[in-house]
């Protein structure tokens, strides 16, 4: 047998899809997917965390609404072909809604497969504002946050603080195309200059003192980095490592997890500005959640996307519950319309409203990562700078160039 | 002659000059990385594709002996590349040692299977995002070297590599175990009936060639994220190297090593997006022009 990591895949799919023929006969079982990166290098941003959540969820919601929750999970190794291929076989075998789909390539293309297919699709884990501009769909909902608003609080807090000339790195596929573009209007719009980019391949980078050299060449003030996970993580190693944030050169960090933090360690984080949706240590009622979620992932803390994820299955199986369930499982697009009349509600985000393009509405949260001394045990890391209110804090929905609106 | 450069490439000196170092620093991590796989592939005709794995190990084991066992950057140094070492060891001894006979297929396809096992454990146990590790305190810190910043830490690496990288040739080519070893290699039943005990050479010649791997990885757990994947990325180019050099020759993956490392840092200047793919391309120009390598013997 050939030893790949596809055959591999292949085994797992099929075991992961194995049980729904069986279970295909009770049609009384609403199935959630939740597709995301199990072996990659988002997996601790999304990955094994994300399926608790959404486990956590089911159990929380119970089993006295008529219906049993069944969830079932894969992982779509951050490749388009492959997150395609289990979205279409899931949808196929009866599972009634797709959540997480982190990587913005991989959240596009199993998008397409939602809205042929008439299926749910909430999508967590992505960042591209695409998903609500121009590939906007009726059958899907972006949850958590998305790249415009990464740049308007990160980028708009940054430029307002003088950082006006910027440098971007930027991952080399849809994702940081996305975020570098959405940050460079930003910028201009303030008033600032964009100084020049490189776009480093992705996968396959690991040393970027290259690009950061010739980012401080460059001599903007702030360098972004329009990337994420071991990429982000190895840039801010690097950059303390040069002295380039000792010469007064800012770093924008534009997407930044609670576990890159934890990864990079806050010797060499502190002071990185970042922006997420959801702190675990806000309020009381996340602090009680985070436990609850951390008794099933001890090493992990939730990010936005993992409590997204709870999130979103949450208000579904709500709306699957107030709809019946045969007429949740007619129509995706009815069931999303019914999941956008009705504002969303639970202990991570408070409330919540979904726009007409599919563009859930909540606060954005500004965090400066605390230094070692600041920080008084264990995932003790971000002190809020800033929030901007729900409405403001998405692109506006006229701007997206979203299908579904008329305007 | 600075301003000639300048006008020339359209870029500025101290901006190539920097390039031109970084791609050195690389150049030692591709270097080391290919000598270990260059000494097994030259003695055990193995085509070590747990190479990747086993650097990313000797990263954990540094970052494990500082966590759990308080013990420092000098202390991972020497222990961390006994550890990675012996784990291989026991590899040898277990499963290697029973594919000689057969073609290098198998060994390649054993040392894949090995090395996405042993990633698949770390990733389990450690997650994806990696664990801090620090530049030790008597490295840390930077020359202003006047068209660049060089991080001390930086240079201590390319010294190290290069210290090794001689040691391990002085080793083969001058000493009397090294003449054991290349004797080995060309007829390994001869050598065995003057009395050397050559399955016992093969299997620390792979513990030497892991720990190599290990050694690098310590290298590189205060500037790289120690992370699990952090083998996979290098272990493909570190491929494409030993391949250009040179299957099993060990000179020539050292002075590949280096040499592609600064063609990569340049490209990283004139084409980023193409920066992880220049090696390949290389790679594929020279089987053409000559199939052995570089520096390998038809």
């Amino acid at each position: 047998m050939e030893l790949t990591r596809r055959s591999a895949l292949a085994a797992g799919t099929a075991a992961a899809i194995a049980p729904l023929s069986r279970a295909r006969a009770q049609a009384n079982t609403i199935r959630i997917g939740v597709l995301t990166d199990m072996s990659g290098t988002y997996r601790d941003n999304t990955g094994p965390t994300s399926a608790a959540c959404t486990r956590e969820a089911a159990a929380e919601f119970g089993a006295s609404h008529g219906f049993t929750v069944e969830v079932i999970e894969a992982d779509h190794q951050n490749r388009p072909d492959v997150g395609s291929n289990i979205a279409r076989q899931w949808y196929d075998q009866g599972v009634d809604m797709i959540v997480d789909v982190p990587t913005s390539s991989v959240g596009l293309a199993v998008n397409q497969i939602a809205r042929e297919k008439n299926k749910a699709y909430i999508n967590v884990g992505s960042a591209t504002a695409d998903l609500t501009g121009p590939a906007c769909s009726p059958n899907t909902i972006h949850w958590s946050y998305d790249t415009y608003m990464l740049a308007k609080s990160t980028g708009g807090a940054m430029v307002r603080a003088g950082g006006d000339t910027w440098f971007f790195i930027t991952a080399d596929y849809a994702f940081g195309h996305a975020l570098e573009r959405d940050n460079a209007a930003f910028v201009r719009a303030a008033g600032g200059r964009v100084l020049g980019q490189v776009r480093t391949p992705f996968p396959g980078t690991t040393d970027f003192s290259s690009f950061l050299v010739q980012a401080a060449a460059a001599r903007p003030k702030v360098i972004g980095l329009a990337n994420a996970g071991a990429d982000t993580a190895n840039c801010v190693k690097q950059a303390a490592e040069f002295g380039i944030t000792r010469r007064g050169i800012k770093l924008a960090a534009l997407l930044l997890f609670v576990n890159d933090v934890n990864g990079i360690g806050l010797q060499t984080a502190q002071g990185l500005v970042c922006t997420e949706s959801f702190y675990w240590d806000t309020n009381d009622k996340t602090r009680a959640w985070t436990q609850r979620i951390i008794r099933r992932t001890p090493t992990n803390y939730p990010n936005m996307i993992h409590a997204g994820c709870y999130s979103a299955t949450l208000h579904f199986l709500k709306t699957v519950a107030a709809m019946g369930v045969p007429a949740a499982k007619a129509s995706g697009t009815e069931l999303i319309n019914r999941m956008k009349a009705t504002p969303s509600e639970d202990d991570c985000f408070g409330t919540g409203t979904i726009r007409a393009d599919g563009r859930r509405l909540i606060p954005s949260f500004l965090f400066e990562v605390k230094a070692p001394s600041e920080s008084r045990g264990p995932w003790d890391f971000y002190k809020l700078l800033q929030t901007t209110p729900a409405d403001e804090a998405f692109r506006p929905i006229a701007e997206g160039g979203c299908s579904l609106i008329r305007s | 002659m600075l301003d000639l450069i300048e006008n020339f490439l359209g870029i500025p000196a101290p901006l190539l000059f920097g390039q031109l170092l970084l791609g050195l620093i690389n150049g030692a991590f591709y270097a080391m990385l290919s000598l270990g796989l260059a000494v097994i592939f030259g003695l055990l005709n193995i085509i070590n594709f747990t190479h990747g794995a086993q650097f990313m190990m000797g990263a954990f084991v540094a970052w494990m002996l500082l966590a759990w066992g308080g013990l420092g950057y000098w202390w991972a140094l020497l222990i961390a590349p006994l550890i990675v070492g012996a784990t291989g060891v026991v590899i040898e001894r277990l499963m290697i040692s029973r594919l000689y006979k057969l073609d290098h297929l198998y060994g390649l396809l054993l040392t894949f299977g090995i090395g996405l096992m042993i990633e698949g454990v770390f990733r389990n146990e450690f997650g994806s995002s990696g664990l801090p590790y620090r530049i030790p305190p008597e490295l840390s810190g930077a020359w202003d070297l006047g068209f660049m910043f060089m991080p001390i830490y930086r240079g201590w690496v390319v010294v190290f590599a290069l210290v090794c990288c001689l040691a391990t040739w002085l080793v083969i080519e001058k000493t009397r175990l090294g003449a054991y070893l290349r004797a080995a290699t060309e007829n390994a039943a001869l050598v065995q009936a003057f009395g050397v005990n050559v399955p016992r050479m093969i299997t620390l010649t792979y513990g030497a060639g892991v720990a190599l791997a290990a050694l690098a990885g310590v290298l590189a757990a205060p500037i790289y994220s120690v992370n699990p994947q952090m083998g996979t990325n290098l272990i493909i180019v570190v491929f494409a190297v030993v391949v250009i050099g040179g299957m099993g020759s060990i000179l020539g993956s050292v002075i590949t090593g280096f040499g592609l490392g600064i063609i990569e840092g340049f490209t990283k200047v004139f084409w980023p997006e193409a920066s992880a793919t220049v090696i390949f391309v290389i790679m594929a120009i020279v089987l053409l022009a000559r199939p052995a390598g570089l520096f390998g013997r038809a």
